[in-house]
């Protein structure tokens, strides 16, 4: 995983709520097999139309996404996070993350940055006037700022120093084999199996 | 303190605990299909890894599956590559795999319970967001991305933050013709698309005590509509008759030890819960969605809201979006709703059950003209099991198409999909803009409902059905 400390750019308001995995990556992109290639499909119906906020030139290169409430909901396809990076975009910005959607963007270093209504409306509004507003996600200082705005969030320490080190969870895991072991040895035979061992 | 189910199932699976770190948890019953595990796979070899307990995984294929002409090759070139990769994958690193074809295959929600691999007290994980369907047997089962596929097939394990609990009790009994559908229906309406997200759901109460476990799949399912984590029921000698005798239910003593486990799988008297909910089943009807969301949902018997009556800014605006997107105008009757296609499937309601109730509908009767009305069981067992009772020729009889097992319309990746602008009553679990295909608009019912729409050709429900049923070949 790459790594992330903090990330300037300029960024993308969408104005909607409940945006759905479906929406960031429709079903039919879902047959690849790769992790790239899906920056085609990020945002695919709403791309057809030309009033899109992300077709609308300005915003070219930008690489903060600042959503709706209810980001990422519905289903779990991490492919909607690998759209998203494929695009460009570093962060995303919401009031609340569906679980699973934040879950995948945080184990492939996509920062997902919770932070009250408010700030997002005030996000809105000045990345709305002023398409080259730069917004700053600062993952040491957990802290967001651009122009007249400084707003604190929360990430719990542990996704933090993952995401500061670009650690991979399942090496951090089998660090703890013997821990897995011991389970193991001392689970019931009524547990189901699939096959005989 | 006392603990709740999910808190007991959850203990019960930690394999480290430590200061400032997620829980390591341990992984009974890992699920896989073709569309989130290819890279998966690929992180295994490209790190040397080996799928760490193959006893403990099972992969079917279904999401991408065509229903129709199965024993020839599958036409998109781009599906056909990714169930061939899935064969590779499993045939590579000895995973069982139930494919296309096989007598076990069909949706994964599906297969898990019908082989009896689903069992109270166990965690349950697949890459699939509706794995929360699992937690009808008090298992604690959740959706994963790929990045946790990899870290179960390598670990049997995953790193997770303990989520709240909330208790869902539903008091009284589901009047006549009201299903568990329709309860979760109006549970997702009353406390919203994120009104769950961070806990586990516990549903609870007379009302769910008394549901035969597929309706409390039906119900655990949509979980995830609601943003939660898991739902779970407490396990009962419902679950339990359900699972004695399946194919990897225990046996002989080991039954008793697993039944004298999984009766201690209740919620304390003296738990708390982190939030509970209270729904009064006897107020409950036939509910559907009108909107783009499985929140956004009315009894049958309402009209389509006006999007102006909603305070919350944010809401109305998704209220605007929604009806502009289905083609609906506030005010109007949810019954008048013109439906051009109906589905009936996925792991929401495509067990035998559930065909069963729309056969029931159909029976005698006709689809309406100019409707198209799909059966796609939810296994090759369920198939099987409504041939031997004659559902498929009561279906056929009505003019209902009688499909192959597998996921289809539910998300349209294989061939089975809206045209733009089709409408559809649907027994799946998302009406989302272009779900069920692009410029598709879904109407999420139950399989009674959807029957009734299919020969109504408008959203009704079976008591709307005044005609005397015809003979069939009529």
């Amino acid at each position: 995983m790459e790594a992330f400390t903090k990330h300037t750019g300029r960024a993308v308001p969408l104005r909607r709520s409940n945006v759905d995995t479906d929406q960031i990556i429709p079903a039919h992109w879902l047959k690849k097999v790769t992790r790239d290639g899906f920056e085609d499909g990020l945002f695919e119906a709403w791309r057809k139309d030309a009033e899109f906020v992300l077709n609308k030139p300005e915003r070219e290169g930008a690489s903060v996404l600042v959503a709706g409430p209810d980001f990422g909901t519905g289903s779990s396809r991490e492919h909607a996070v690998w759209a998203l990076q494929n695009y460009g975009f570093k962060a995303v910005i919401s009031s609340r993350f569906a679980d699973i959607f934040r879950g995948n963007s945080l184990k492939n270093g996509l920062l997902t940055v919770v932070l009250d209504q408010k700030v997002v409306d005030a996000l809105w509004e000045l990345t709305e006037s002023d398409p080259q507003a730069e917004v700053t996600v600062d993952l040491e200082d957990r802290q967001v700022r651009a122009a007249g705005i400084t707003a604190d969030f929360d990430l719990d320490e542990n996704a933090r120093w993952r995401l500061l080190n670009g650690l991979d969870d399942i090496s951090i895991t089998l660090r703890n084999e013997q821990d897995i072991s011991a389970y193991e040895s001392g689970r019931p035979s009524y547990k189901p199996r699939t096959v005989q061992a | 303190m006392g603990r709740t189910l999910a808190e007991k199932v959850w203990d019960d699976h930690v394999v480290r605990r430590a200061e400032g770190e997620p829980d390591l948890l341990f992984i009974d019953l890992h699920l896989l299909h073709e569309v989130t595990s290819p890279q998966a796979f690929d992180g295994l070899r490209q790190a040397g890894r080996r799928v760490r307990r193959l006893d403990l995984t099972i992969a079917t294929e279904d999401h991408n599956t065509p229903t129709l002409d199965i024993d020839k090759p599958i036409a998109d070139p781009v599906s056909r590559a990714q169930l061939e990769t899935l064969r590779k994958n499993c045939a590579e690193f000895g995973v069982r795999l139930h494919p296309l074809g096989d007598v076990e295959q069909g949706v994964v929600h599906v297969v898990g319970p019908q082989l009896g691999l689903t069992q109270p007290g166990t965690t349950v994980v697949c890459g699939d967001s509706h794995t929360s369907t699992h937690g009808a047997f008090g298992a604690l089962a959740f959706g994963i991305g790929t990045s946790q596929v990899e870290h179960v097939l390598a670990t049997q394990t995953l790193p997770m933050a303990r989520p709240k609990t909330m208790a869902i009790t539903v008091d009284g009994e589901l009047p006549d013709g009201v299903t568990a559908k329709d309860l979760i229906l109006a549970i997702i309406a009353k406390i919203g698309t994120g009104g769950g997200q961070g806990y586990v759901l516990e549903y609870r109460g007379p009302a769910i005590e008394k549901l035969s476990m597929e309706a409390r799949m039906t119900i655990c399912n949509m979980s995830i509509e609601a943003g939660a984590r898991a739902g779970m029921i407490a396990p009962d000698q419902t679950t339990f008759d359900y699972l004695q005798g399946r194919d990897h239910a225990p046996r002989g003593e080991d039954w008793d030890a697993a039944v004298a486990y999984w009766k201690t799988l209740r919620t304390d008297e003296d738990a708390v819960f982190d939030a509970e909910v209270y729904i009064d089943a006897t107020g409950l009807a036939p509910f559907v969605t009108w909107g783009t969301n499985p929140g956004q949902g009315a009894p049958l018997s309402a009209n389509v809201p006006d999007p102006a009556s909603y305070e919350d800014a944010s809401e109305r605006h998704a209220a605007e979006k929604a009806l502009e997107y289905m083609g609906l105008t506030a005010g109007q009757a949810l019954r008048d709703i013109k439906v051009d296609t109906v589905f009936v499937g996925s792991c929401t309601n495509g067990r035998i059950e559930d065909l069963r109730a729309a056969a029931a509908v159909v029976e005698g009767r006709k689809v309406a003209d100019g409707v198209r009305m799909l059966v796609v069981p939810g296994s090759v067992r369920v198939a099987l099991q409504a041939v031997e009772e004659g559902l498929d020729k009561v279906f056929t009889a009505a003019g209902a198409e009688w499909r192959h097992a597998g996921c289809s319309m539910c998300l349209g990746m294989n061939p089975d999909q809206l045209a733009p602008g089709e409408r559809s009553a649907s027994t799946s679990n998302r009406n989302f803009e272009g779900r069920q295909g692009k410029g598709g608009r879904t109407h999420l019912v139950s399989p009674q409902v959807a029957a009734a729409s299919a020969v109504t050709g408008h959203l009704a429900s079976p008591a709307d059905l005044s005609d005397a049923p015809v003979t069939a070949g009529v």
